[in-house]
């Protein structure tokens, strides 16, 4: 139940948090599990009205995760607040005397947390970040209603009330009362005005509850969003810009739309998002990708790939793969032809690769040209890595370089 | 073939695109009309009976293959070709097994597409070198796959040596003319392989045909 521990100063965290995010942030910071947390003080809480005393105090006392200051520090510039609080005291004399009136010690004993638990929380109602006073003034939302109330379900609403004060008043009756049984008589009088609670307010908690869930999802679909925007507006605007600045060149626009059109697909159907070509190239598929990038971007040709099976590399299928990408640059740089077509197949006893134009093409024969000066650095490469090369072309034909490298398996 | 000019259908939902094509088809064939979606396209390919139809994968209500099985429950002798920039395997092979001849991506030269038409009109498969690859992957090492399912019926579960021979000539980018050269055949043997390995595309069981296209092999 134990994650990690977080060694920085305790501060409540923005996402994750409940009410104040207190629960969350002694997580954080001990490592115990934010569930557990949660239940030992909502536990603490009821145990005595102590508990959510300390709460309200840690509210205003901890920092929350994006603040410099506590809502605490903030209050004490706040002369209204504090002459609100003033104002609580006599408050807290009148139960002081109605306790004693009706002889119920309990009463005392409960006004001095529920005294401080109301200032702090009108110091957090007026000092708290935007969004914890609007988590306050949803909460409240049903206690203001009372009075306004929509009239879609008042009938629904009068049972529910009736049913609330039957309950409340007998848990009322049961402290107050109750003496014989000093142990239960308490327990179960706070049972009652606690299902009091619940079945007045009960329906509204929960539509809060569910509208927090709502706005919590609707945030994290607008970030995707934004995130959307701004792979598209790096990528697709972006060439859409510079295609309007080239159009008086159709080759550059046609290479622009080429490497775009490359990237969005490669983005929609594997996964990869835009500007990650660079990363992750350890599969044979992932670097015949990258040859056809890099191969289009560089020359005016358009480069088909196509692709059977996949496998991780080693430095042997890297070397074919170094052959593969001379080859296709050389077909791009002297073949003429519009088309290049790679086409790799990984099996299990071997990776095959094959670059072939339609272009000029070259007799074999002929003494060293530049292009044969590379096939022979294809070849060369290939060899050295255990692999073979064959070459096929004639003049006015195009030609076609095939490679081939065993796999290795691992023992 | 019958030698006449081939009567087309083009459905796609970008306006641009199908102007595109229509005027790289030129006067080499006779289009007898658009729809950009499926039920005006089901619609009107019933109604007009085209000998082709150029249909793009995706369409705004669904796969193009909602388009080829309504057709060919009313006119089974409507031939379709797929055309699409989608380069995902298993929306090609949905719409190849829901009965279309072939498969071109939008990249395609006016030329070749015209000759795809005509070849698809005359009863041929048109397999691209993307296509070509799809079904390799497919149906690749499925025999040595120890503890896989064994095939229900090898003759449409397992492509034939020869014809794993073709298909991946035709994925290097090699023609008809040129695999049937390579391989010192006649290019109608090559179509007769090519047809062969449609069929077995589209009428094979094999579960993990439509499954494969998830995961790509790490072998």
């Amino acid at each position: 139940m134990r994650g990690p521990r977080d060694k920085g100063r305790v501060q409540r965290p923005a996402e994750g948090r409940l009410i104040g995010g207190l629960g969350a942030a002694l997580s954080a910071r001990t490592g115990v599990d934010v569930t557990l947390v949660r239940i030992g003080l909502v536990l603490f809480g009821l145990a005595s009205g102590f508990g959510i005393a300390v709460y309200m105090v840690a509210w205003l006392l901890v920092p929350a995760e994006n603040e410099t200051d506590t809502i605490g520090a903030r209050s004490l510039r706040d002369s209204r607040g504090l002459a609100l609080i003033a104002g609580l005291v006599p408050a807290l004399v009148l139960s002081f005397l109605l306790a004693s009136a009706i002889g119920a010690g309990w009463l005392s004993q409960l006004a001095w947390p529920l005294l401080v638990s109301a200032a702090a929380f009108v110091l957090v109602w007026r000092n708290g970040s935007e969004s914890e006073r609007a988590l306050l003034r949803r909460g409240a939302a049903p206690l203001l209603q009372i009075g306004v109330g929509k009239t879609r379900s008042w009938k629904v609403f009068a049972w529910r009330a009736a049913l609330g004060i039957v309950l409340a008043a007998g848990g009322v009756a049961a402290l107050t009362v109750g003496h014989r049984n000093a142990r239960l008589a308490p327990l179960g009088g706070v049972a009652l005005v606690l299902a009091a609670f619940v079945v007045v307010f009960g329906p509204w908690w929960l539509n809060i509850a569910r509208e927090l869930v709502l706005e919590r999802q609707g945030r994290l679909r607008a970030e995707e969003t934004t995130e959307l925007a701004a792979r598209v507006h790096d990528s697709v605007l972006q060439t859409l810009a510079m295609i309007q600045r080239h159009a008086e060149e159709p080759q550059r626009v046609v290479q622009l739309a080429r490497a775009q059109e490359r990237e969005l697909r490669s983005w929609l159907f594997e996964g990869r998002p835009p500007g990650s070509f660079a990363d992750g190239l350890a599969t044979v598929a992932a670097v015949v990708g990258q040859i056809q990038h890099d191969v289009e971007a560089a020359h005016d040709i358009r480069v088909e790939v196509v692709v059977v099976g996949d496998c991780p590399l080693d430095e042997h299928l890297e070397a074919l793969l170094a052959a593969g990408r001379e080859a296709t640059v050389n077909a791009a740089k002297w073949s003429g032809a519009p088309v290049v077509s790679l086409f790799a197949e990984v099996e299990a006893d071997g990776v095959s690769l094959f670059v072939r134009d339609r272009g000029r093409g070259f007799e074999p024969a002929d003494v060293a040209s530049d292009r044969r000066g590379i096939a022979q650095s294809i070849n060369g490469r290939m060899q050295r890595a255990g692999g073979r090369a064959v070459i096929r072309s004639a003049a006015g034909q195009g030609s076609e370089v095939e490679l081939r490298m065993p796999r290795r398996r691992p023992a | 073939m019958t030698g006449a000019v081939p009567r087309v259908f083009l459905v796609d939902d970008h306006h641009l695109f199908r102007s595109g094509v229509r005027s790289e088809l030129g006067d080499a064939v006779e289009v007898v009309g658009e729809a950009d979606d499926v039920e005006p396209a089901i619609e009107l390919i019933t109604e007009r009976r085209p000998d082709v139809v150029l249909l793009d994968i995706h369409l705004p209500s669904g796969g193009g293959q909602l388009v080829v099985e309504a057709v060919k429950r009313h006119d089974p002798g409507i031939r379709f070709l797929a055309l699409s920039v989608s380069d995902a395997p298993e929306d090609v092979i949905a719409v190849i097994r829901a009965g279309a001849r072939g498969y071109v991506t939008k990249a395609i030269s006016g030329p070749e597409l015209i000759d795809a038409v005509q070849r698809v009109a005359g009863g041929d498969a048109v397999f691209s070198p993307r296509l070509a690859g799809f079904v390799l992957d497919a149906f690749a090492g499925m025999p040595e796959l120890a503890g896989a399912t064994p095939p229900v019926d090898p003759e449409l579960d397992q492509l034939s040596p020869r014809e794993r021979e073709v298909l991946r000539l035709i994925a290097r980018g090699y023609t008809y003319k040129e695999v049937a050269a390579d391989l010192s055949i006649a290019p109608k043997t090559v179509e007769s392989h090519v047809s062969a390995v449609l069929r077995k595309l589209q009428l094979s069981t094999r579960h993990q045909l439509t499954r494969w296209a998830t995961e790509r092999r790490l072998i």
